[in-house]
């Protein structure tokens, strides 16, 4: 570039920069605010991720190969059969238990070793101690640091856990040197058995290979020998399976985050265009001075550039915060539920900071490349005349590309996951978003047109000039129209699943008070002798328990959920809300099952397939009878017969039961009677009903609170980009306001006609973002959260709420438009017929 | 009809400038004058004052029987609204309006229902020359058909004043003399008095009276 062009390009930058102070630091807030929501979540979920992969390491120590199976365990005759192995050098077995504390609704993971193998595969977890017997007491336990420090207690204390209905009371003999963040104890392995009843079942089997031979021949070799249930793996597929269980949460966070960002790359984007038409005629002038149309495109996707940079930069040290607050503040699952136990500390993680860093900037230089591509293909001539800013916008009007990216998106939304993942619901969202935007002059020439003209002058005028301009109103709206129809398509969706979650616990509840050993953990059961009693009480007219296990069915996912309960055949629609089947199983055919949306979506347990579940250590093949909804459980669930369940495997024990009530007795007096006349009754967990759906509700919305916030700052940042957008406006017609000022028209209806066109423009903006976030929702309801959750939903429209953020919306948009007015009734605009044309 | 006494304008600011003083003029209906001066004298300062569109340090404007400098902002443009006309250098035709609709555009602030609307529009165009031209877009026009357009705007109305302020200084010399004849002849046909600010001897020499403005007042010009 020249000299002269250099000096100009200076000028050009700095006349847009520097003299829109405003709109630059609008520009630059919303890419800075989009780089920090994206930045902070990704540093969350990646560190809480990262944090849950060390322990699982951590775990593993120097494991080659991992032997699992169910959660409750499998029989520990397996583990000299093991051993005994040649290829195996040493074999070291693990209880694994999730107990639960009786004196708080939390668990602590203890993991009970034999400590003279543990020794030469975990050595980890092996702690110092004065007493070196206490490895091997079944009384002492030692803790992880990060354990020790959330429970407050330290070398010498107790903790009290629940084992069925009892109480253990265990000694903390030391602490692990761990340098990893998670919670967990370790102790003896005969311990963690007889305190947890637990006699004769292991967890796990962590094996180390002999130097030399090839692990990939040893796991199938051992694979071939295990009962059903069982497989052996590498501990790192045990961190993939892990990682699993929360990664469509965490993927979708950081999706809704990353829209913040593309809806603060609109905001630039309208910025950046109506800059462009603003200093059309400047920029034709530095054309017609010797300027390329490369070099005018450069220098103006430049100007995004450095937008992009200082937002950035800012959005990065403000992510960074937000990340530290926000996990001290909610934890590091986001209100989700997914990493308890999990404090991780939040590095720079430098790989992120680079890809938010590079986002932002690429996100800002791309929303300025089509207004520069559009100033660059101007004709000079053309556009040192007044009056040729519309035709800077005509290259937006053909409305085939639009369609056409529609009807892609459509079709996007019929593949299926990749991974595991809706990555193209995403790209179906993406592309109904761009084509809607590609169709904003068209949609705003139809809606305009068959707007009346109103009869006052101001309206009128007001009109007209937007009838006049569809461009520059579709230019304007972009970010509106994508923060509106985010917030439209999420409320929607939250809704539809709100209602239809509390459909689903209204089915799945209907007893009158529901009774649990634990509401976490794996240690606190009901013994038949429990349920007995229970059902024996005198307020009690009916009592139906349930056996809740976890079986591993694919080692490279998480375990399923086998639900073992009483089941009314002719009444299973009462029971069960099933959304396929229920298939009649013919004579002869193995016994029914009913599976999970999510067991069709992962296992393809389709009703009237022949299915195996391991149980016992044997396969069981049974009949898919029926699909039926369930949001708890997105890894999958069935349920069977817990009469079926009993004679399989003899366990009578129960997670939880339902009790209906006698005449006359009431919930009160029940649960009172429970904690009197049960051993170990006021351990247990009683709820009644509307408890359970009210908590339910509650952590639904704490799950989503993180969503509705991103979602807010979306339409802050779309807010943003309308008040920039108007203000770029006001600004190019100036003259056009002297002009009505000379000729009479007063501040008033200068005022009124400002307000009119942001109510218009808002007006569209809402029917636009309206009708894409219908379309969205679908989207996410049929495509997004079903691929990345299993489960269906009823559609509902909350139709109040959004009426009242629409009219929220057009309030503040007029509002804005009119602040953004202000200085188009100044007597600096009257005089400005004087300024060049 | 228009009469200024002792008109007197200066400007504040770190850098304050005296621009005129004691400036008196008078025009009756159908007085059409030119006002010149150098460049930076005031000519247009003095034609906001006179509408109302800013305010002087001291002296007089009285339009029939209305004080202007007594007026608040909302009375000044009541006033503007009925009973000034204006031309712009830069035409300041809206580029989203038809002719018809920006020629109409002070009968719509009048609040003059749409049948006489049309048929004064429809009677000021042919006056200016643009008979059947009102469906046109202003991007469909040349300079001196949008100045025309402009013109006809100004006296759709009928108003008592015409303030014109370079209003040929963005056309060629035959398209400017066609406007300045149009312009005169306009202002005479419907009884108005008319202001014209230029820099041109050309454009002056169309009007009854030139006038030059000095910093000490306006004065008749030397060659007038």
């Amino acid at each position: 570039m020249g000299k002269l062009n250099l000096s100009a390009a200076r000028a050009v930058l700095a006349g847009s920069l520097v003299q829109n102070k405003a709109r630059s630091a609008l520009s630059v807030l919303a890419i800075a605010l989009g780089v920090a929501l994206g930045y902070a979540v990704s540093l969350i979920t990646g560190a809480a991720v990262n944090e849950l992969a060390l322990g699982v390491q951590f775990l593993a120590g120097d494991a080659d190969l991992q032997v699992r199976g169910p959660r409750g365990g499998f029989d520990q005759a397996l583990y000299p059969q093991l051993a005994r192995l040649p290829e195996v050098a040493v074999a070291s077995p693990v209880v694994e238990a999730d107990a639960k504390l009786s004196d708080r609704d939390d668990v602590l993971k203890i993991i009970g070793i034999d400590v003279f193998r543990a020794g030469a595969v975990q050595p980890g977890l092996i702690a110092e101690s004065g007493d070196r017997l206490d490895h091997l007491r079944s009384d002492t336990l030692f803790l992880s640091p990060a354990a020790a420090q959330s429970l407050g207690v330290d070398r010498g204390g107790t903790l009290a856990f629940q084992a069925g209905l009892r109480i253990v009371t265990l000694r903390v003999a030391g602490l692990v040197p761990a340098d990893v963040q998670q919670r967990f104890a370790v102790m003896d392995i005969a311990g963690v058995q007889s305190n947890f009843d637990r006699l004769g079942r292991i967890s796990r089997i962590d094996l180390r290979l002999r130097p030399g031979v090839d692990i990939e021949t040893v796991r199938a070799r051992i694979q071939a020998q295990l009962p059903a249930g069982i497989a052996v793996r590498r501990p790192e597929t045990g961190i993939a399976a892990s990682e699993s269980l929360s990664r469509s949460y965490r993927v979708n966070l950081n999706v809704l985050a990353l829209v913040a960002l593309f809806t603060g790359g609109l905001l630039v984007f309208s910025t950046q265009a109506l800059a462009v038409v603003r200093r059309r005629s400047q920029l034709a002038l530095l054309r017609v001075l010797g300027m390329t149309r490369r070099e005018l495109a450069s220098l103006l996707v430049l100007e995004g550039a450095i937008v992009g940079v200082v937002g950035s930069a800012l959005g990065l040290a403000s992510g960074f915060i937000l990340a530290q607050i926000a996990v001290r503040i909610i934890g590091a699952d986001l209100g989700a539920g997914y990493f308890r136990g999990v404090a991780p500390a939040l590095p720079l993680a430098p790989v992120s900071l680079a890809i938010f860093f590079g986002l932002g900037v690429l996100i800002a230089m791309l929303a300025s490349l089509v207004p520069a591509l559009e100033a660059a293909r101007a004709a000079p001539a053309a556009a040192l005349k007044a009056g040729d800013e519309e035709r800077a916008f005509g290259r937006l009007s053909p409305s085939w590309p639009g369609f056409a990216t529609i009807g892609a998106g459509a079709i996007s939304a019929l593949v299926p996951p990749v991974a595991g993942l809706p990555l193209f619901g995403y790209i179906a969202i993406a592309l109904m978003l761009i084509g809607t935007l590609m169709l904003m002059p068209r949609i705003a020439v139809m809606l305009l047109a068959a707007l009346p003209l109103p009869s006052g002058a101001p309206p009128r005028l007001a009109l007209l000039q937007l009838r006049g301009a569809p461009g520059q109103v579709a230019v304007s709206l972009a970010a509106i129209v994508a923060a509106v129809s985010l917030m439209v398509s999420m409320a929607i969706m939250v809704a539809s699943f709100r209602i239809s979650l509390d459909a689903w616990l209204e089915r799945v509840l209907p007893a009158d008070l529901y009774v649990r050993a634990g509401a976490a953990g794996d240690t606190a059961y009901l013994g038949a002798d429990d349920q007995a009693r229970l059902a024996a009480l005198p307020g009690v007219r009916r009592a139906e328990f349930q056996r809740e296990q976890q079986l591993l069915l694919d080692p490279a996912r998480p375990r399923i959920v086998l639900l073992a309960r009483s089941i009314d055949a002719v009444n299973l629609s009462r029971q069960l809300q099933l959304v396929s089947g229920p298939v009649a199983v013919a004579p002869g055919a193995p016994p029914p099952a009913w599976v999970n949306e999510a067991m069709v979506d992962l296992y393809g347990f389709v009703p009237g397939k022949v299915v195996e579940l391991p149980i016992a250590g044997q396969p069981i093949p049974f009949t898919v009878a029926g699909v039926w909804r369930d949001y708890a459980r997105p890894q999958g669930a069935v349920v069977i017969e817990r009469e079926r369940y009993i004679a399989l495997t003899g366990d009578r024990s129960a997670t939880g039961g339902a009790l209906w009530l006698a005449a006359g007795a009431n919930a009160e007096e029940l649960g009172q009677a429970i904690t009197r006349d049960i051993p170990g009754g006021a351990r247990l967990e009683l709820a009644a009903p509307g408890e359970i759906r009210e908590i339910s509700l509650r952590a639904f919305d704490r799950t989503f609170a993180v969503t509705y916030a991103l979602e807010l700052a979306a339409v802050v940042i779309g807010l943003f980009g309308l008040s920039s957008s108007f203000g770029a406006l006001v600004l190019s017609r100036r003259r056009e306001f002297g002009m009505l000022r000379h000729i009479g028209m007063t501040r008033r209806q200068i005022g009124a006609m400002l307000a009119t066109e942001g109510l218009t423009i808002s007006a569209i903006g809402l029917v636009a973002g309206f009708g894409l976030g219908w379309l969205i929702s679908l989207v996410l309801i049929q495509v997004v959260n079903r691929q990345s959750f299993h489960w269906g939903m009823e559609l509902h429209v909350p139709w109040s709420a959004l009426a009242g953020s629409a009219v929220v919306v057009l309030a503040l948009s007029t509002v804005t438009a009119l602040a953004s007015g202000r200085q188009a009734m100044s007597r600096r605009a009257v005089l400005a017929v004087k300024e060049d044309w | 009809m228009l009469v200024v006494q002792g008109l007197t304008k200066s400007y504040a600011g770190p850098r304050p400038r005296a621009v005129f003083a004691d400036v008196d003029l008078e025009l009756s209906p159908g007085d059409y004058v030119a006002v010149m001066g150098e460049s930076g004298v005031g000519k247009s300062t003095l034609l906001n004052l006179i509408a109302g569109l800013d305010s002087p340090d001291r002296g007089s404007i009285r339009l029939g029987d209305v004080e202007l400098t007594t007026l608040d902002d909302d009375a000044l443009t009541a006033l503007r609204r009925e009973r000034f006309g204006f031309v712009f250098q830069a035409f300041h035709v809206l580029p989203y309006l038809s002719v018809a609709r920006n020629v109409a555009l002070p009968l719509s602030l009048l609040g003059i229902a749409a049948p006489e609307t049309d048929a004064r529009v429809t009677s000021v165009l042919a006056g200016v020359g643009l008979d059947g031209r009102g469906e046109s877009m202003p991007r469909e026009l040349s300079g001196g058909e949008l100045q025309r357009v402009a013109i006809a705007r100004a006296l759709v109305h009928g108003p008592q004043l015409v303030l014109a302020d370079e209003p040929t200084g963005n056309l060629d010399a035959e398209t400017a003399s066609q406007v300045l004849r149009l312009l005169r002849e306009q202002i005479k046909t419907k009884g108005a008095a008319g202001i014209l600010v230029t820099h041109s001897h050309a454009a002056a020499q169309t009007c009854d009276r030139i006038l030059q403005l000095t910093p000490t007042g306006l004065r008749p010009a030397p060659s007038s």
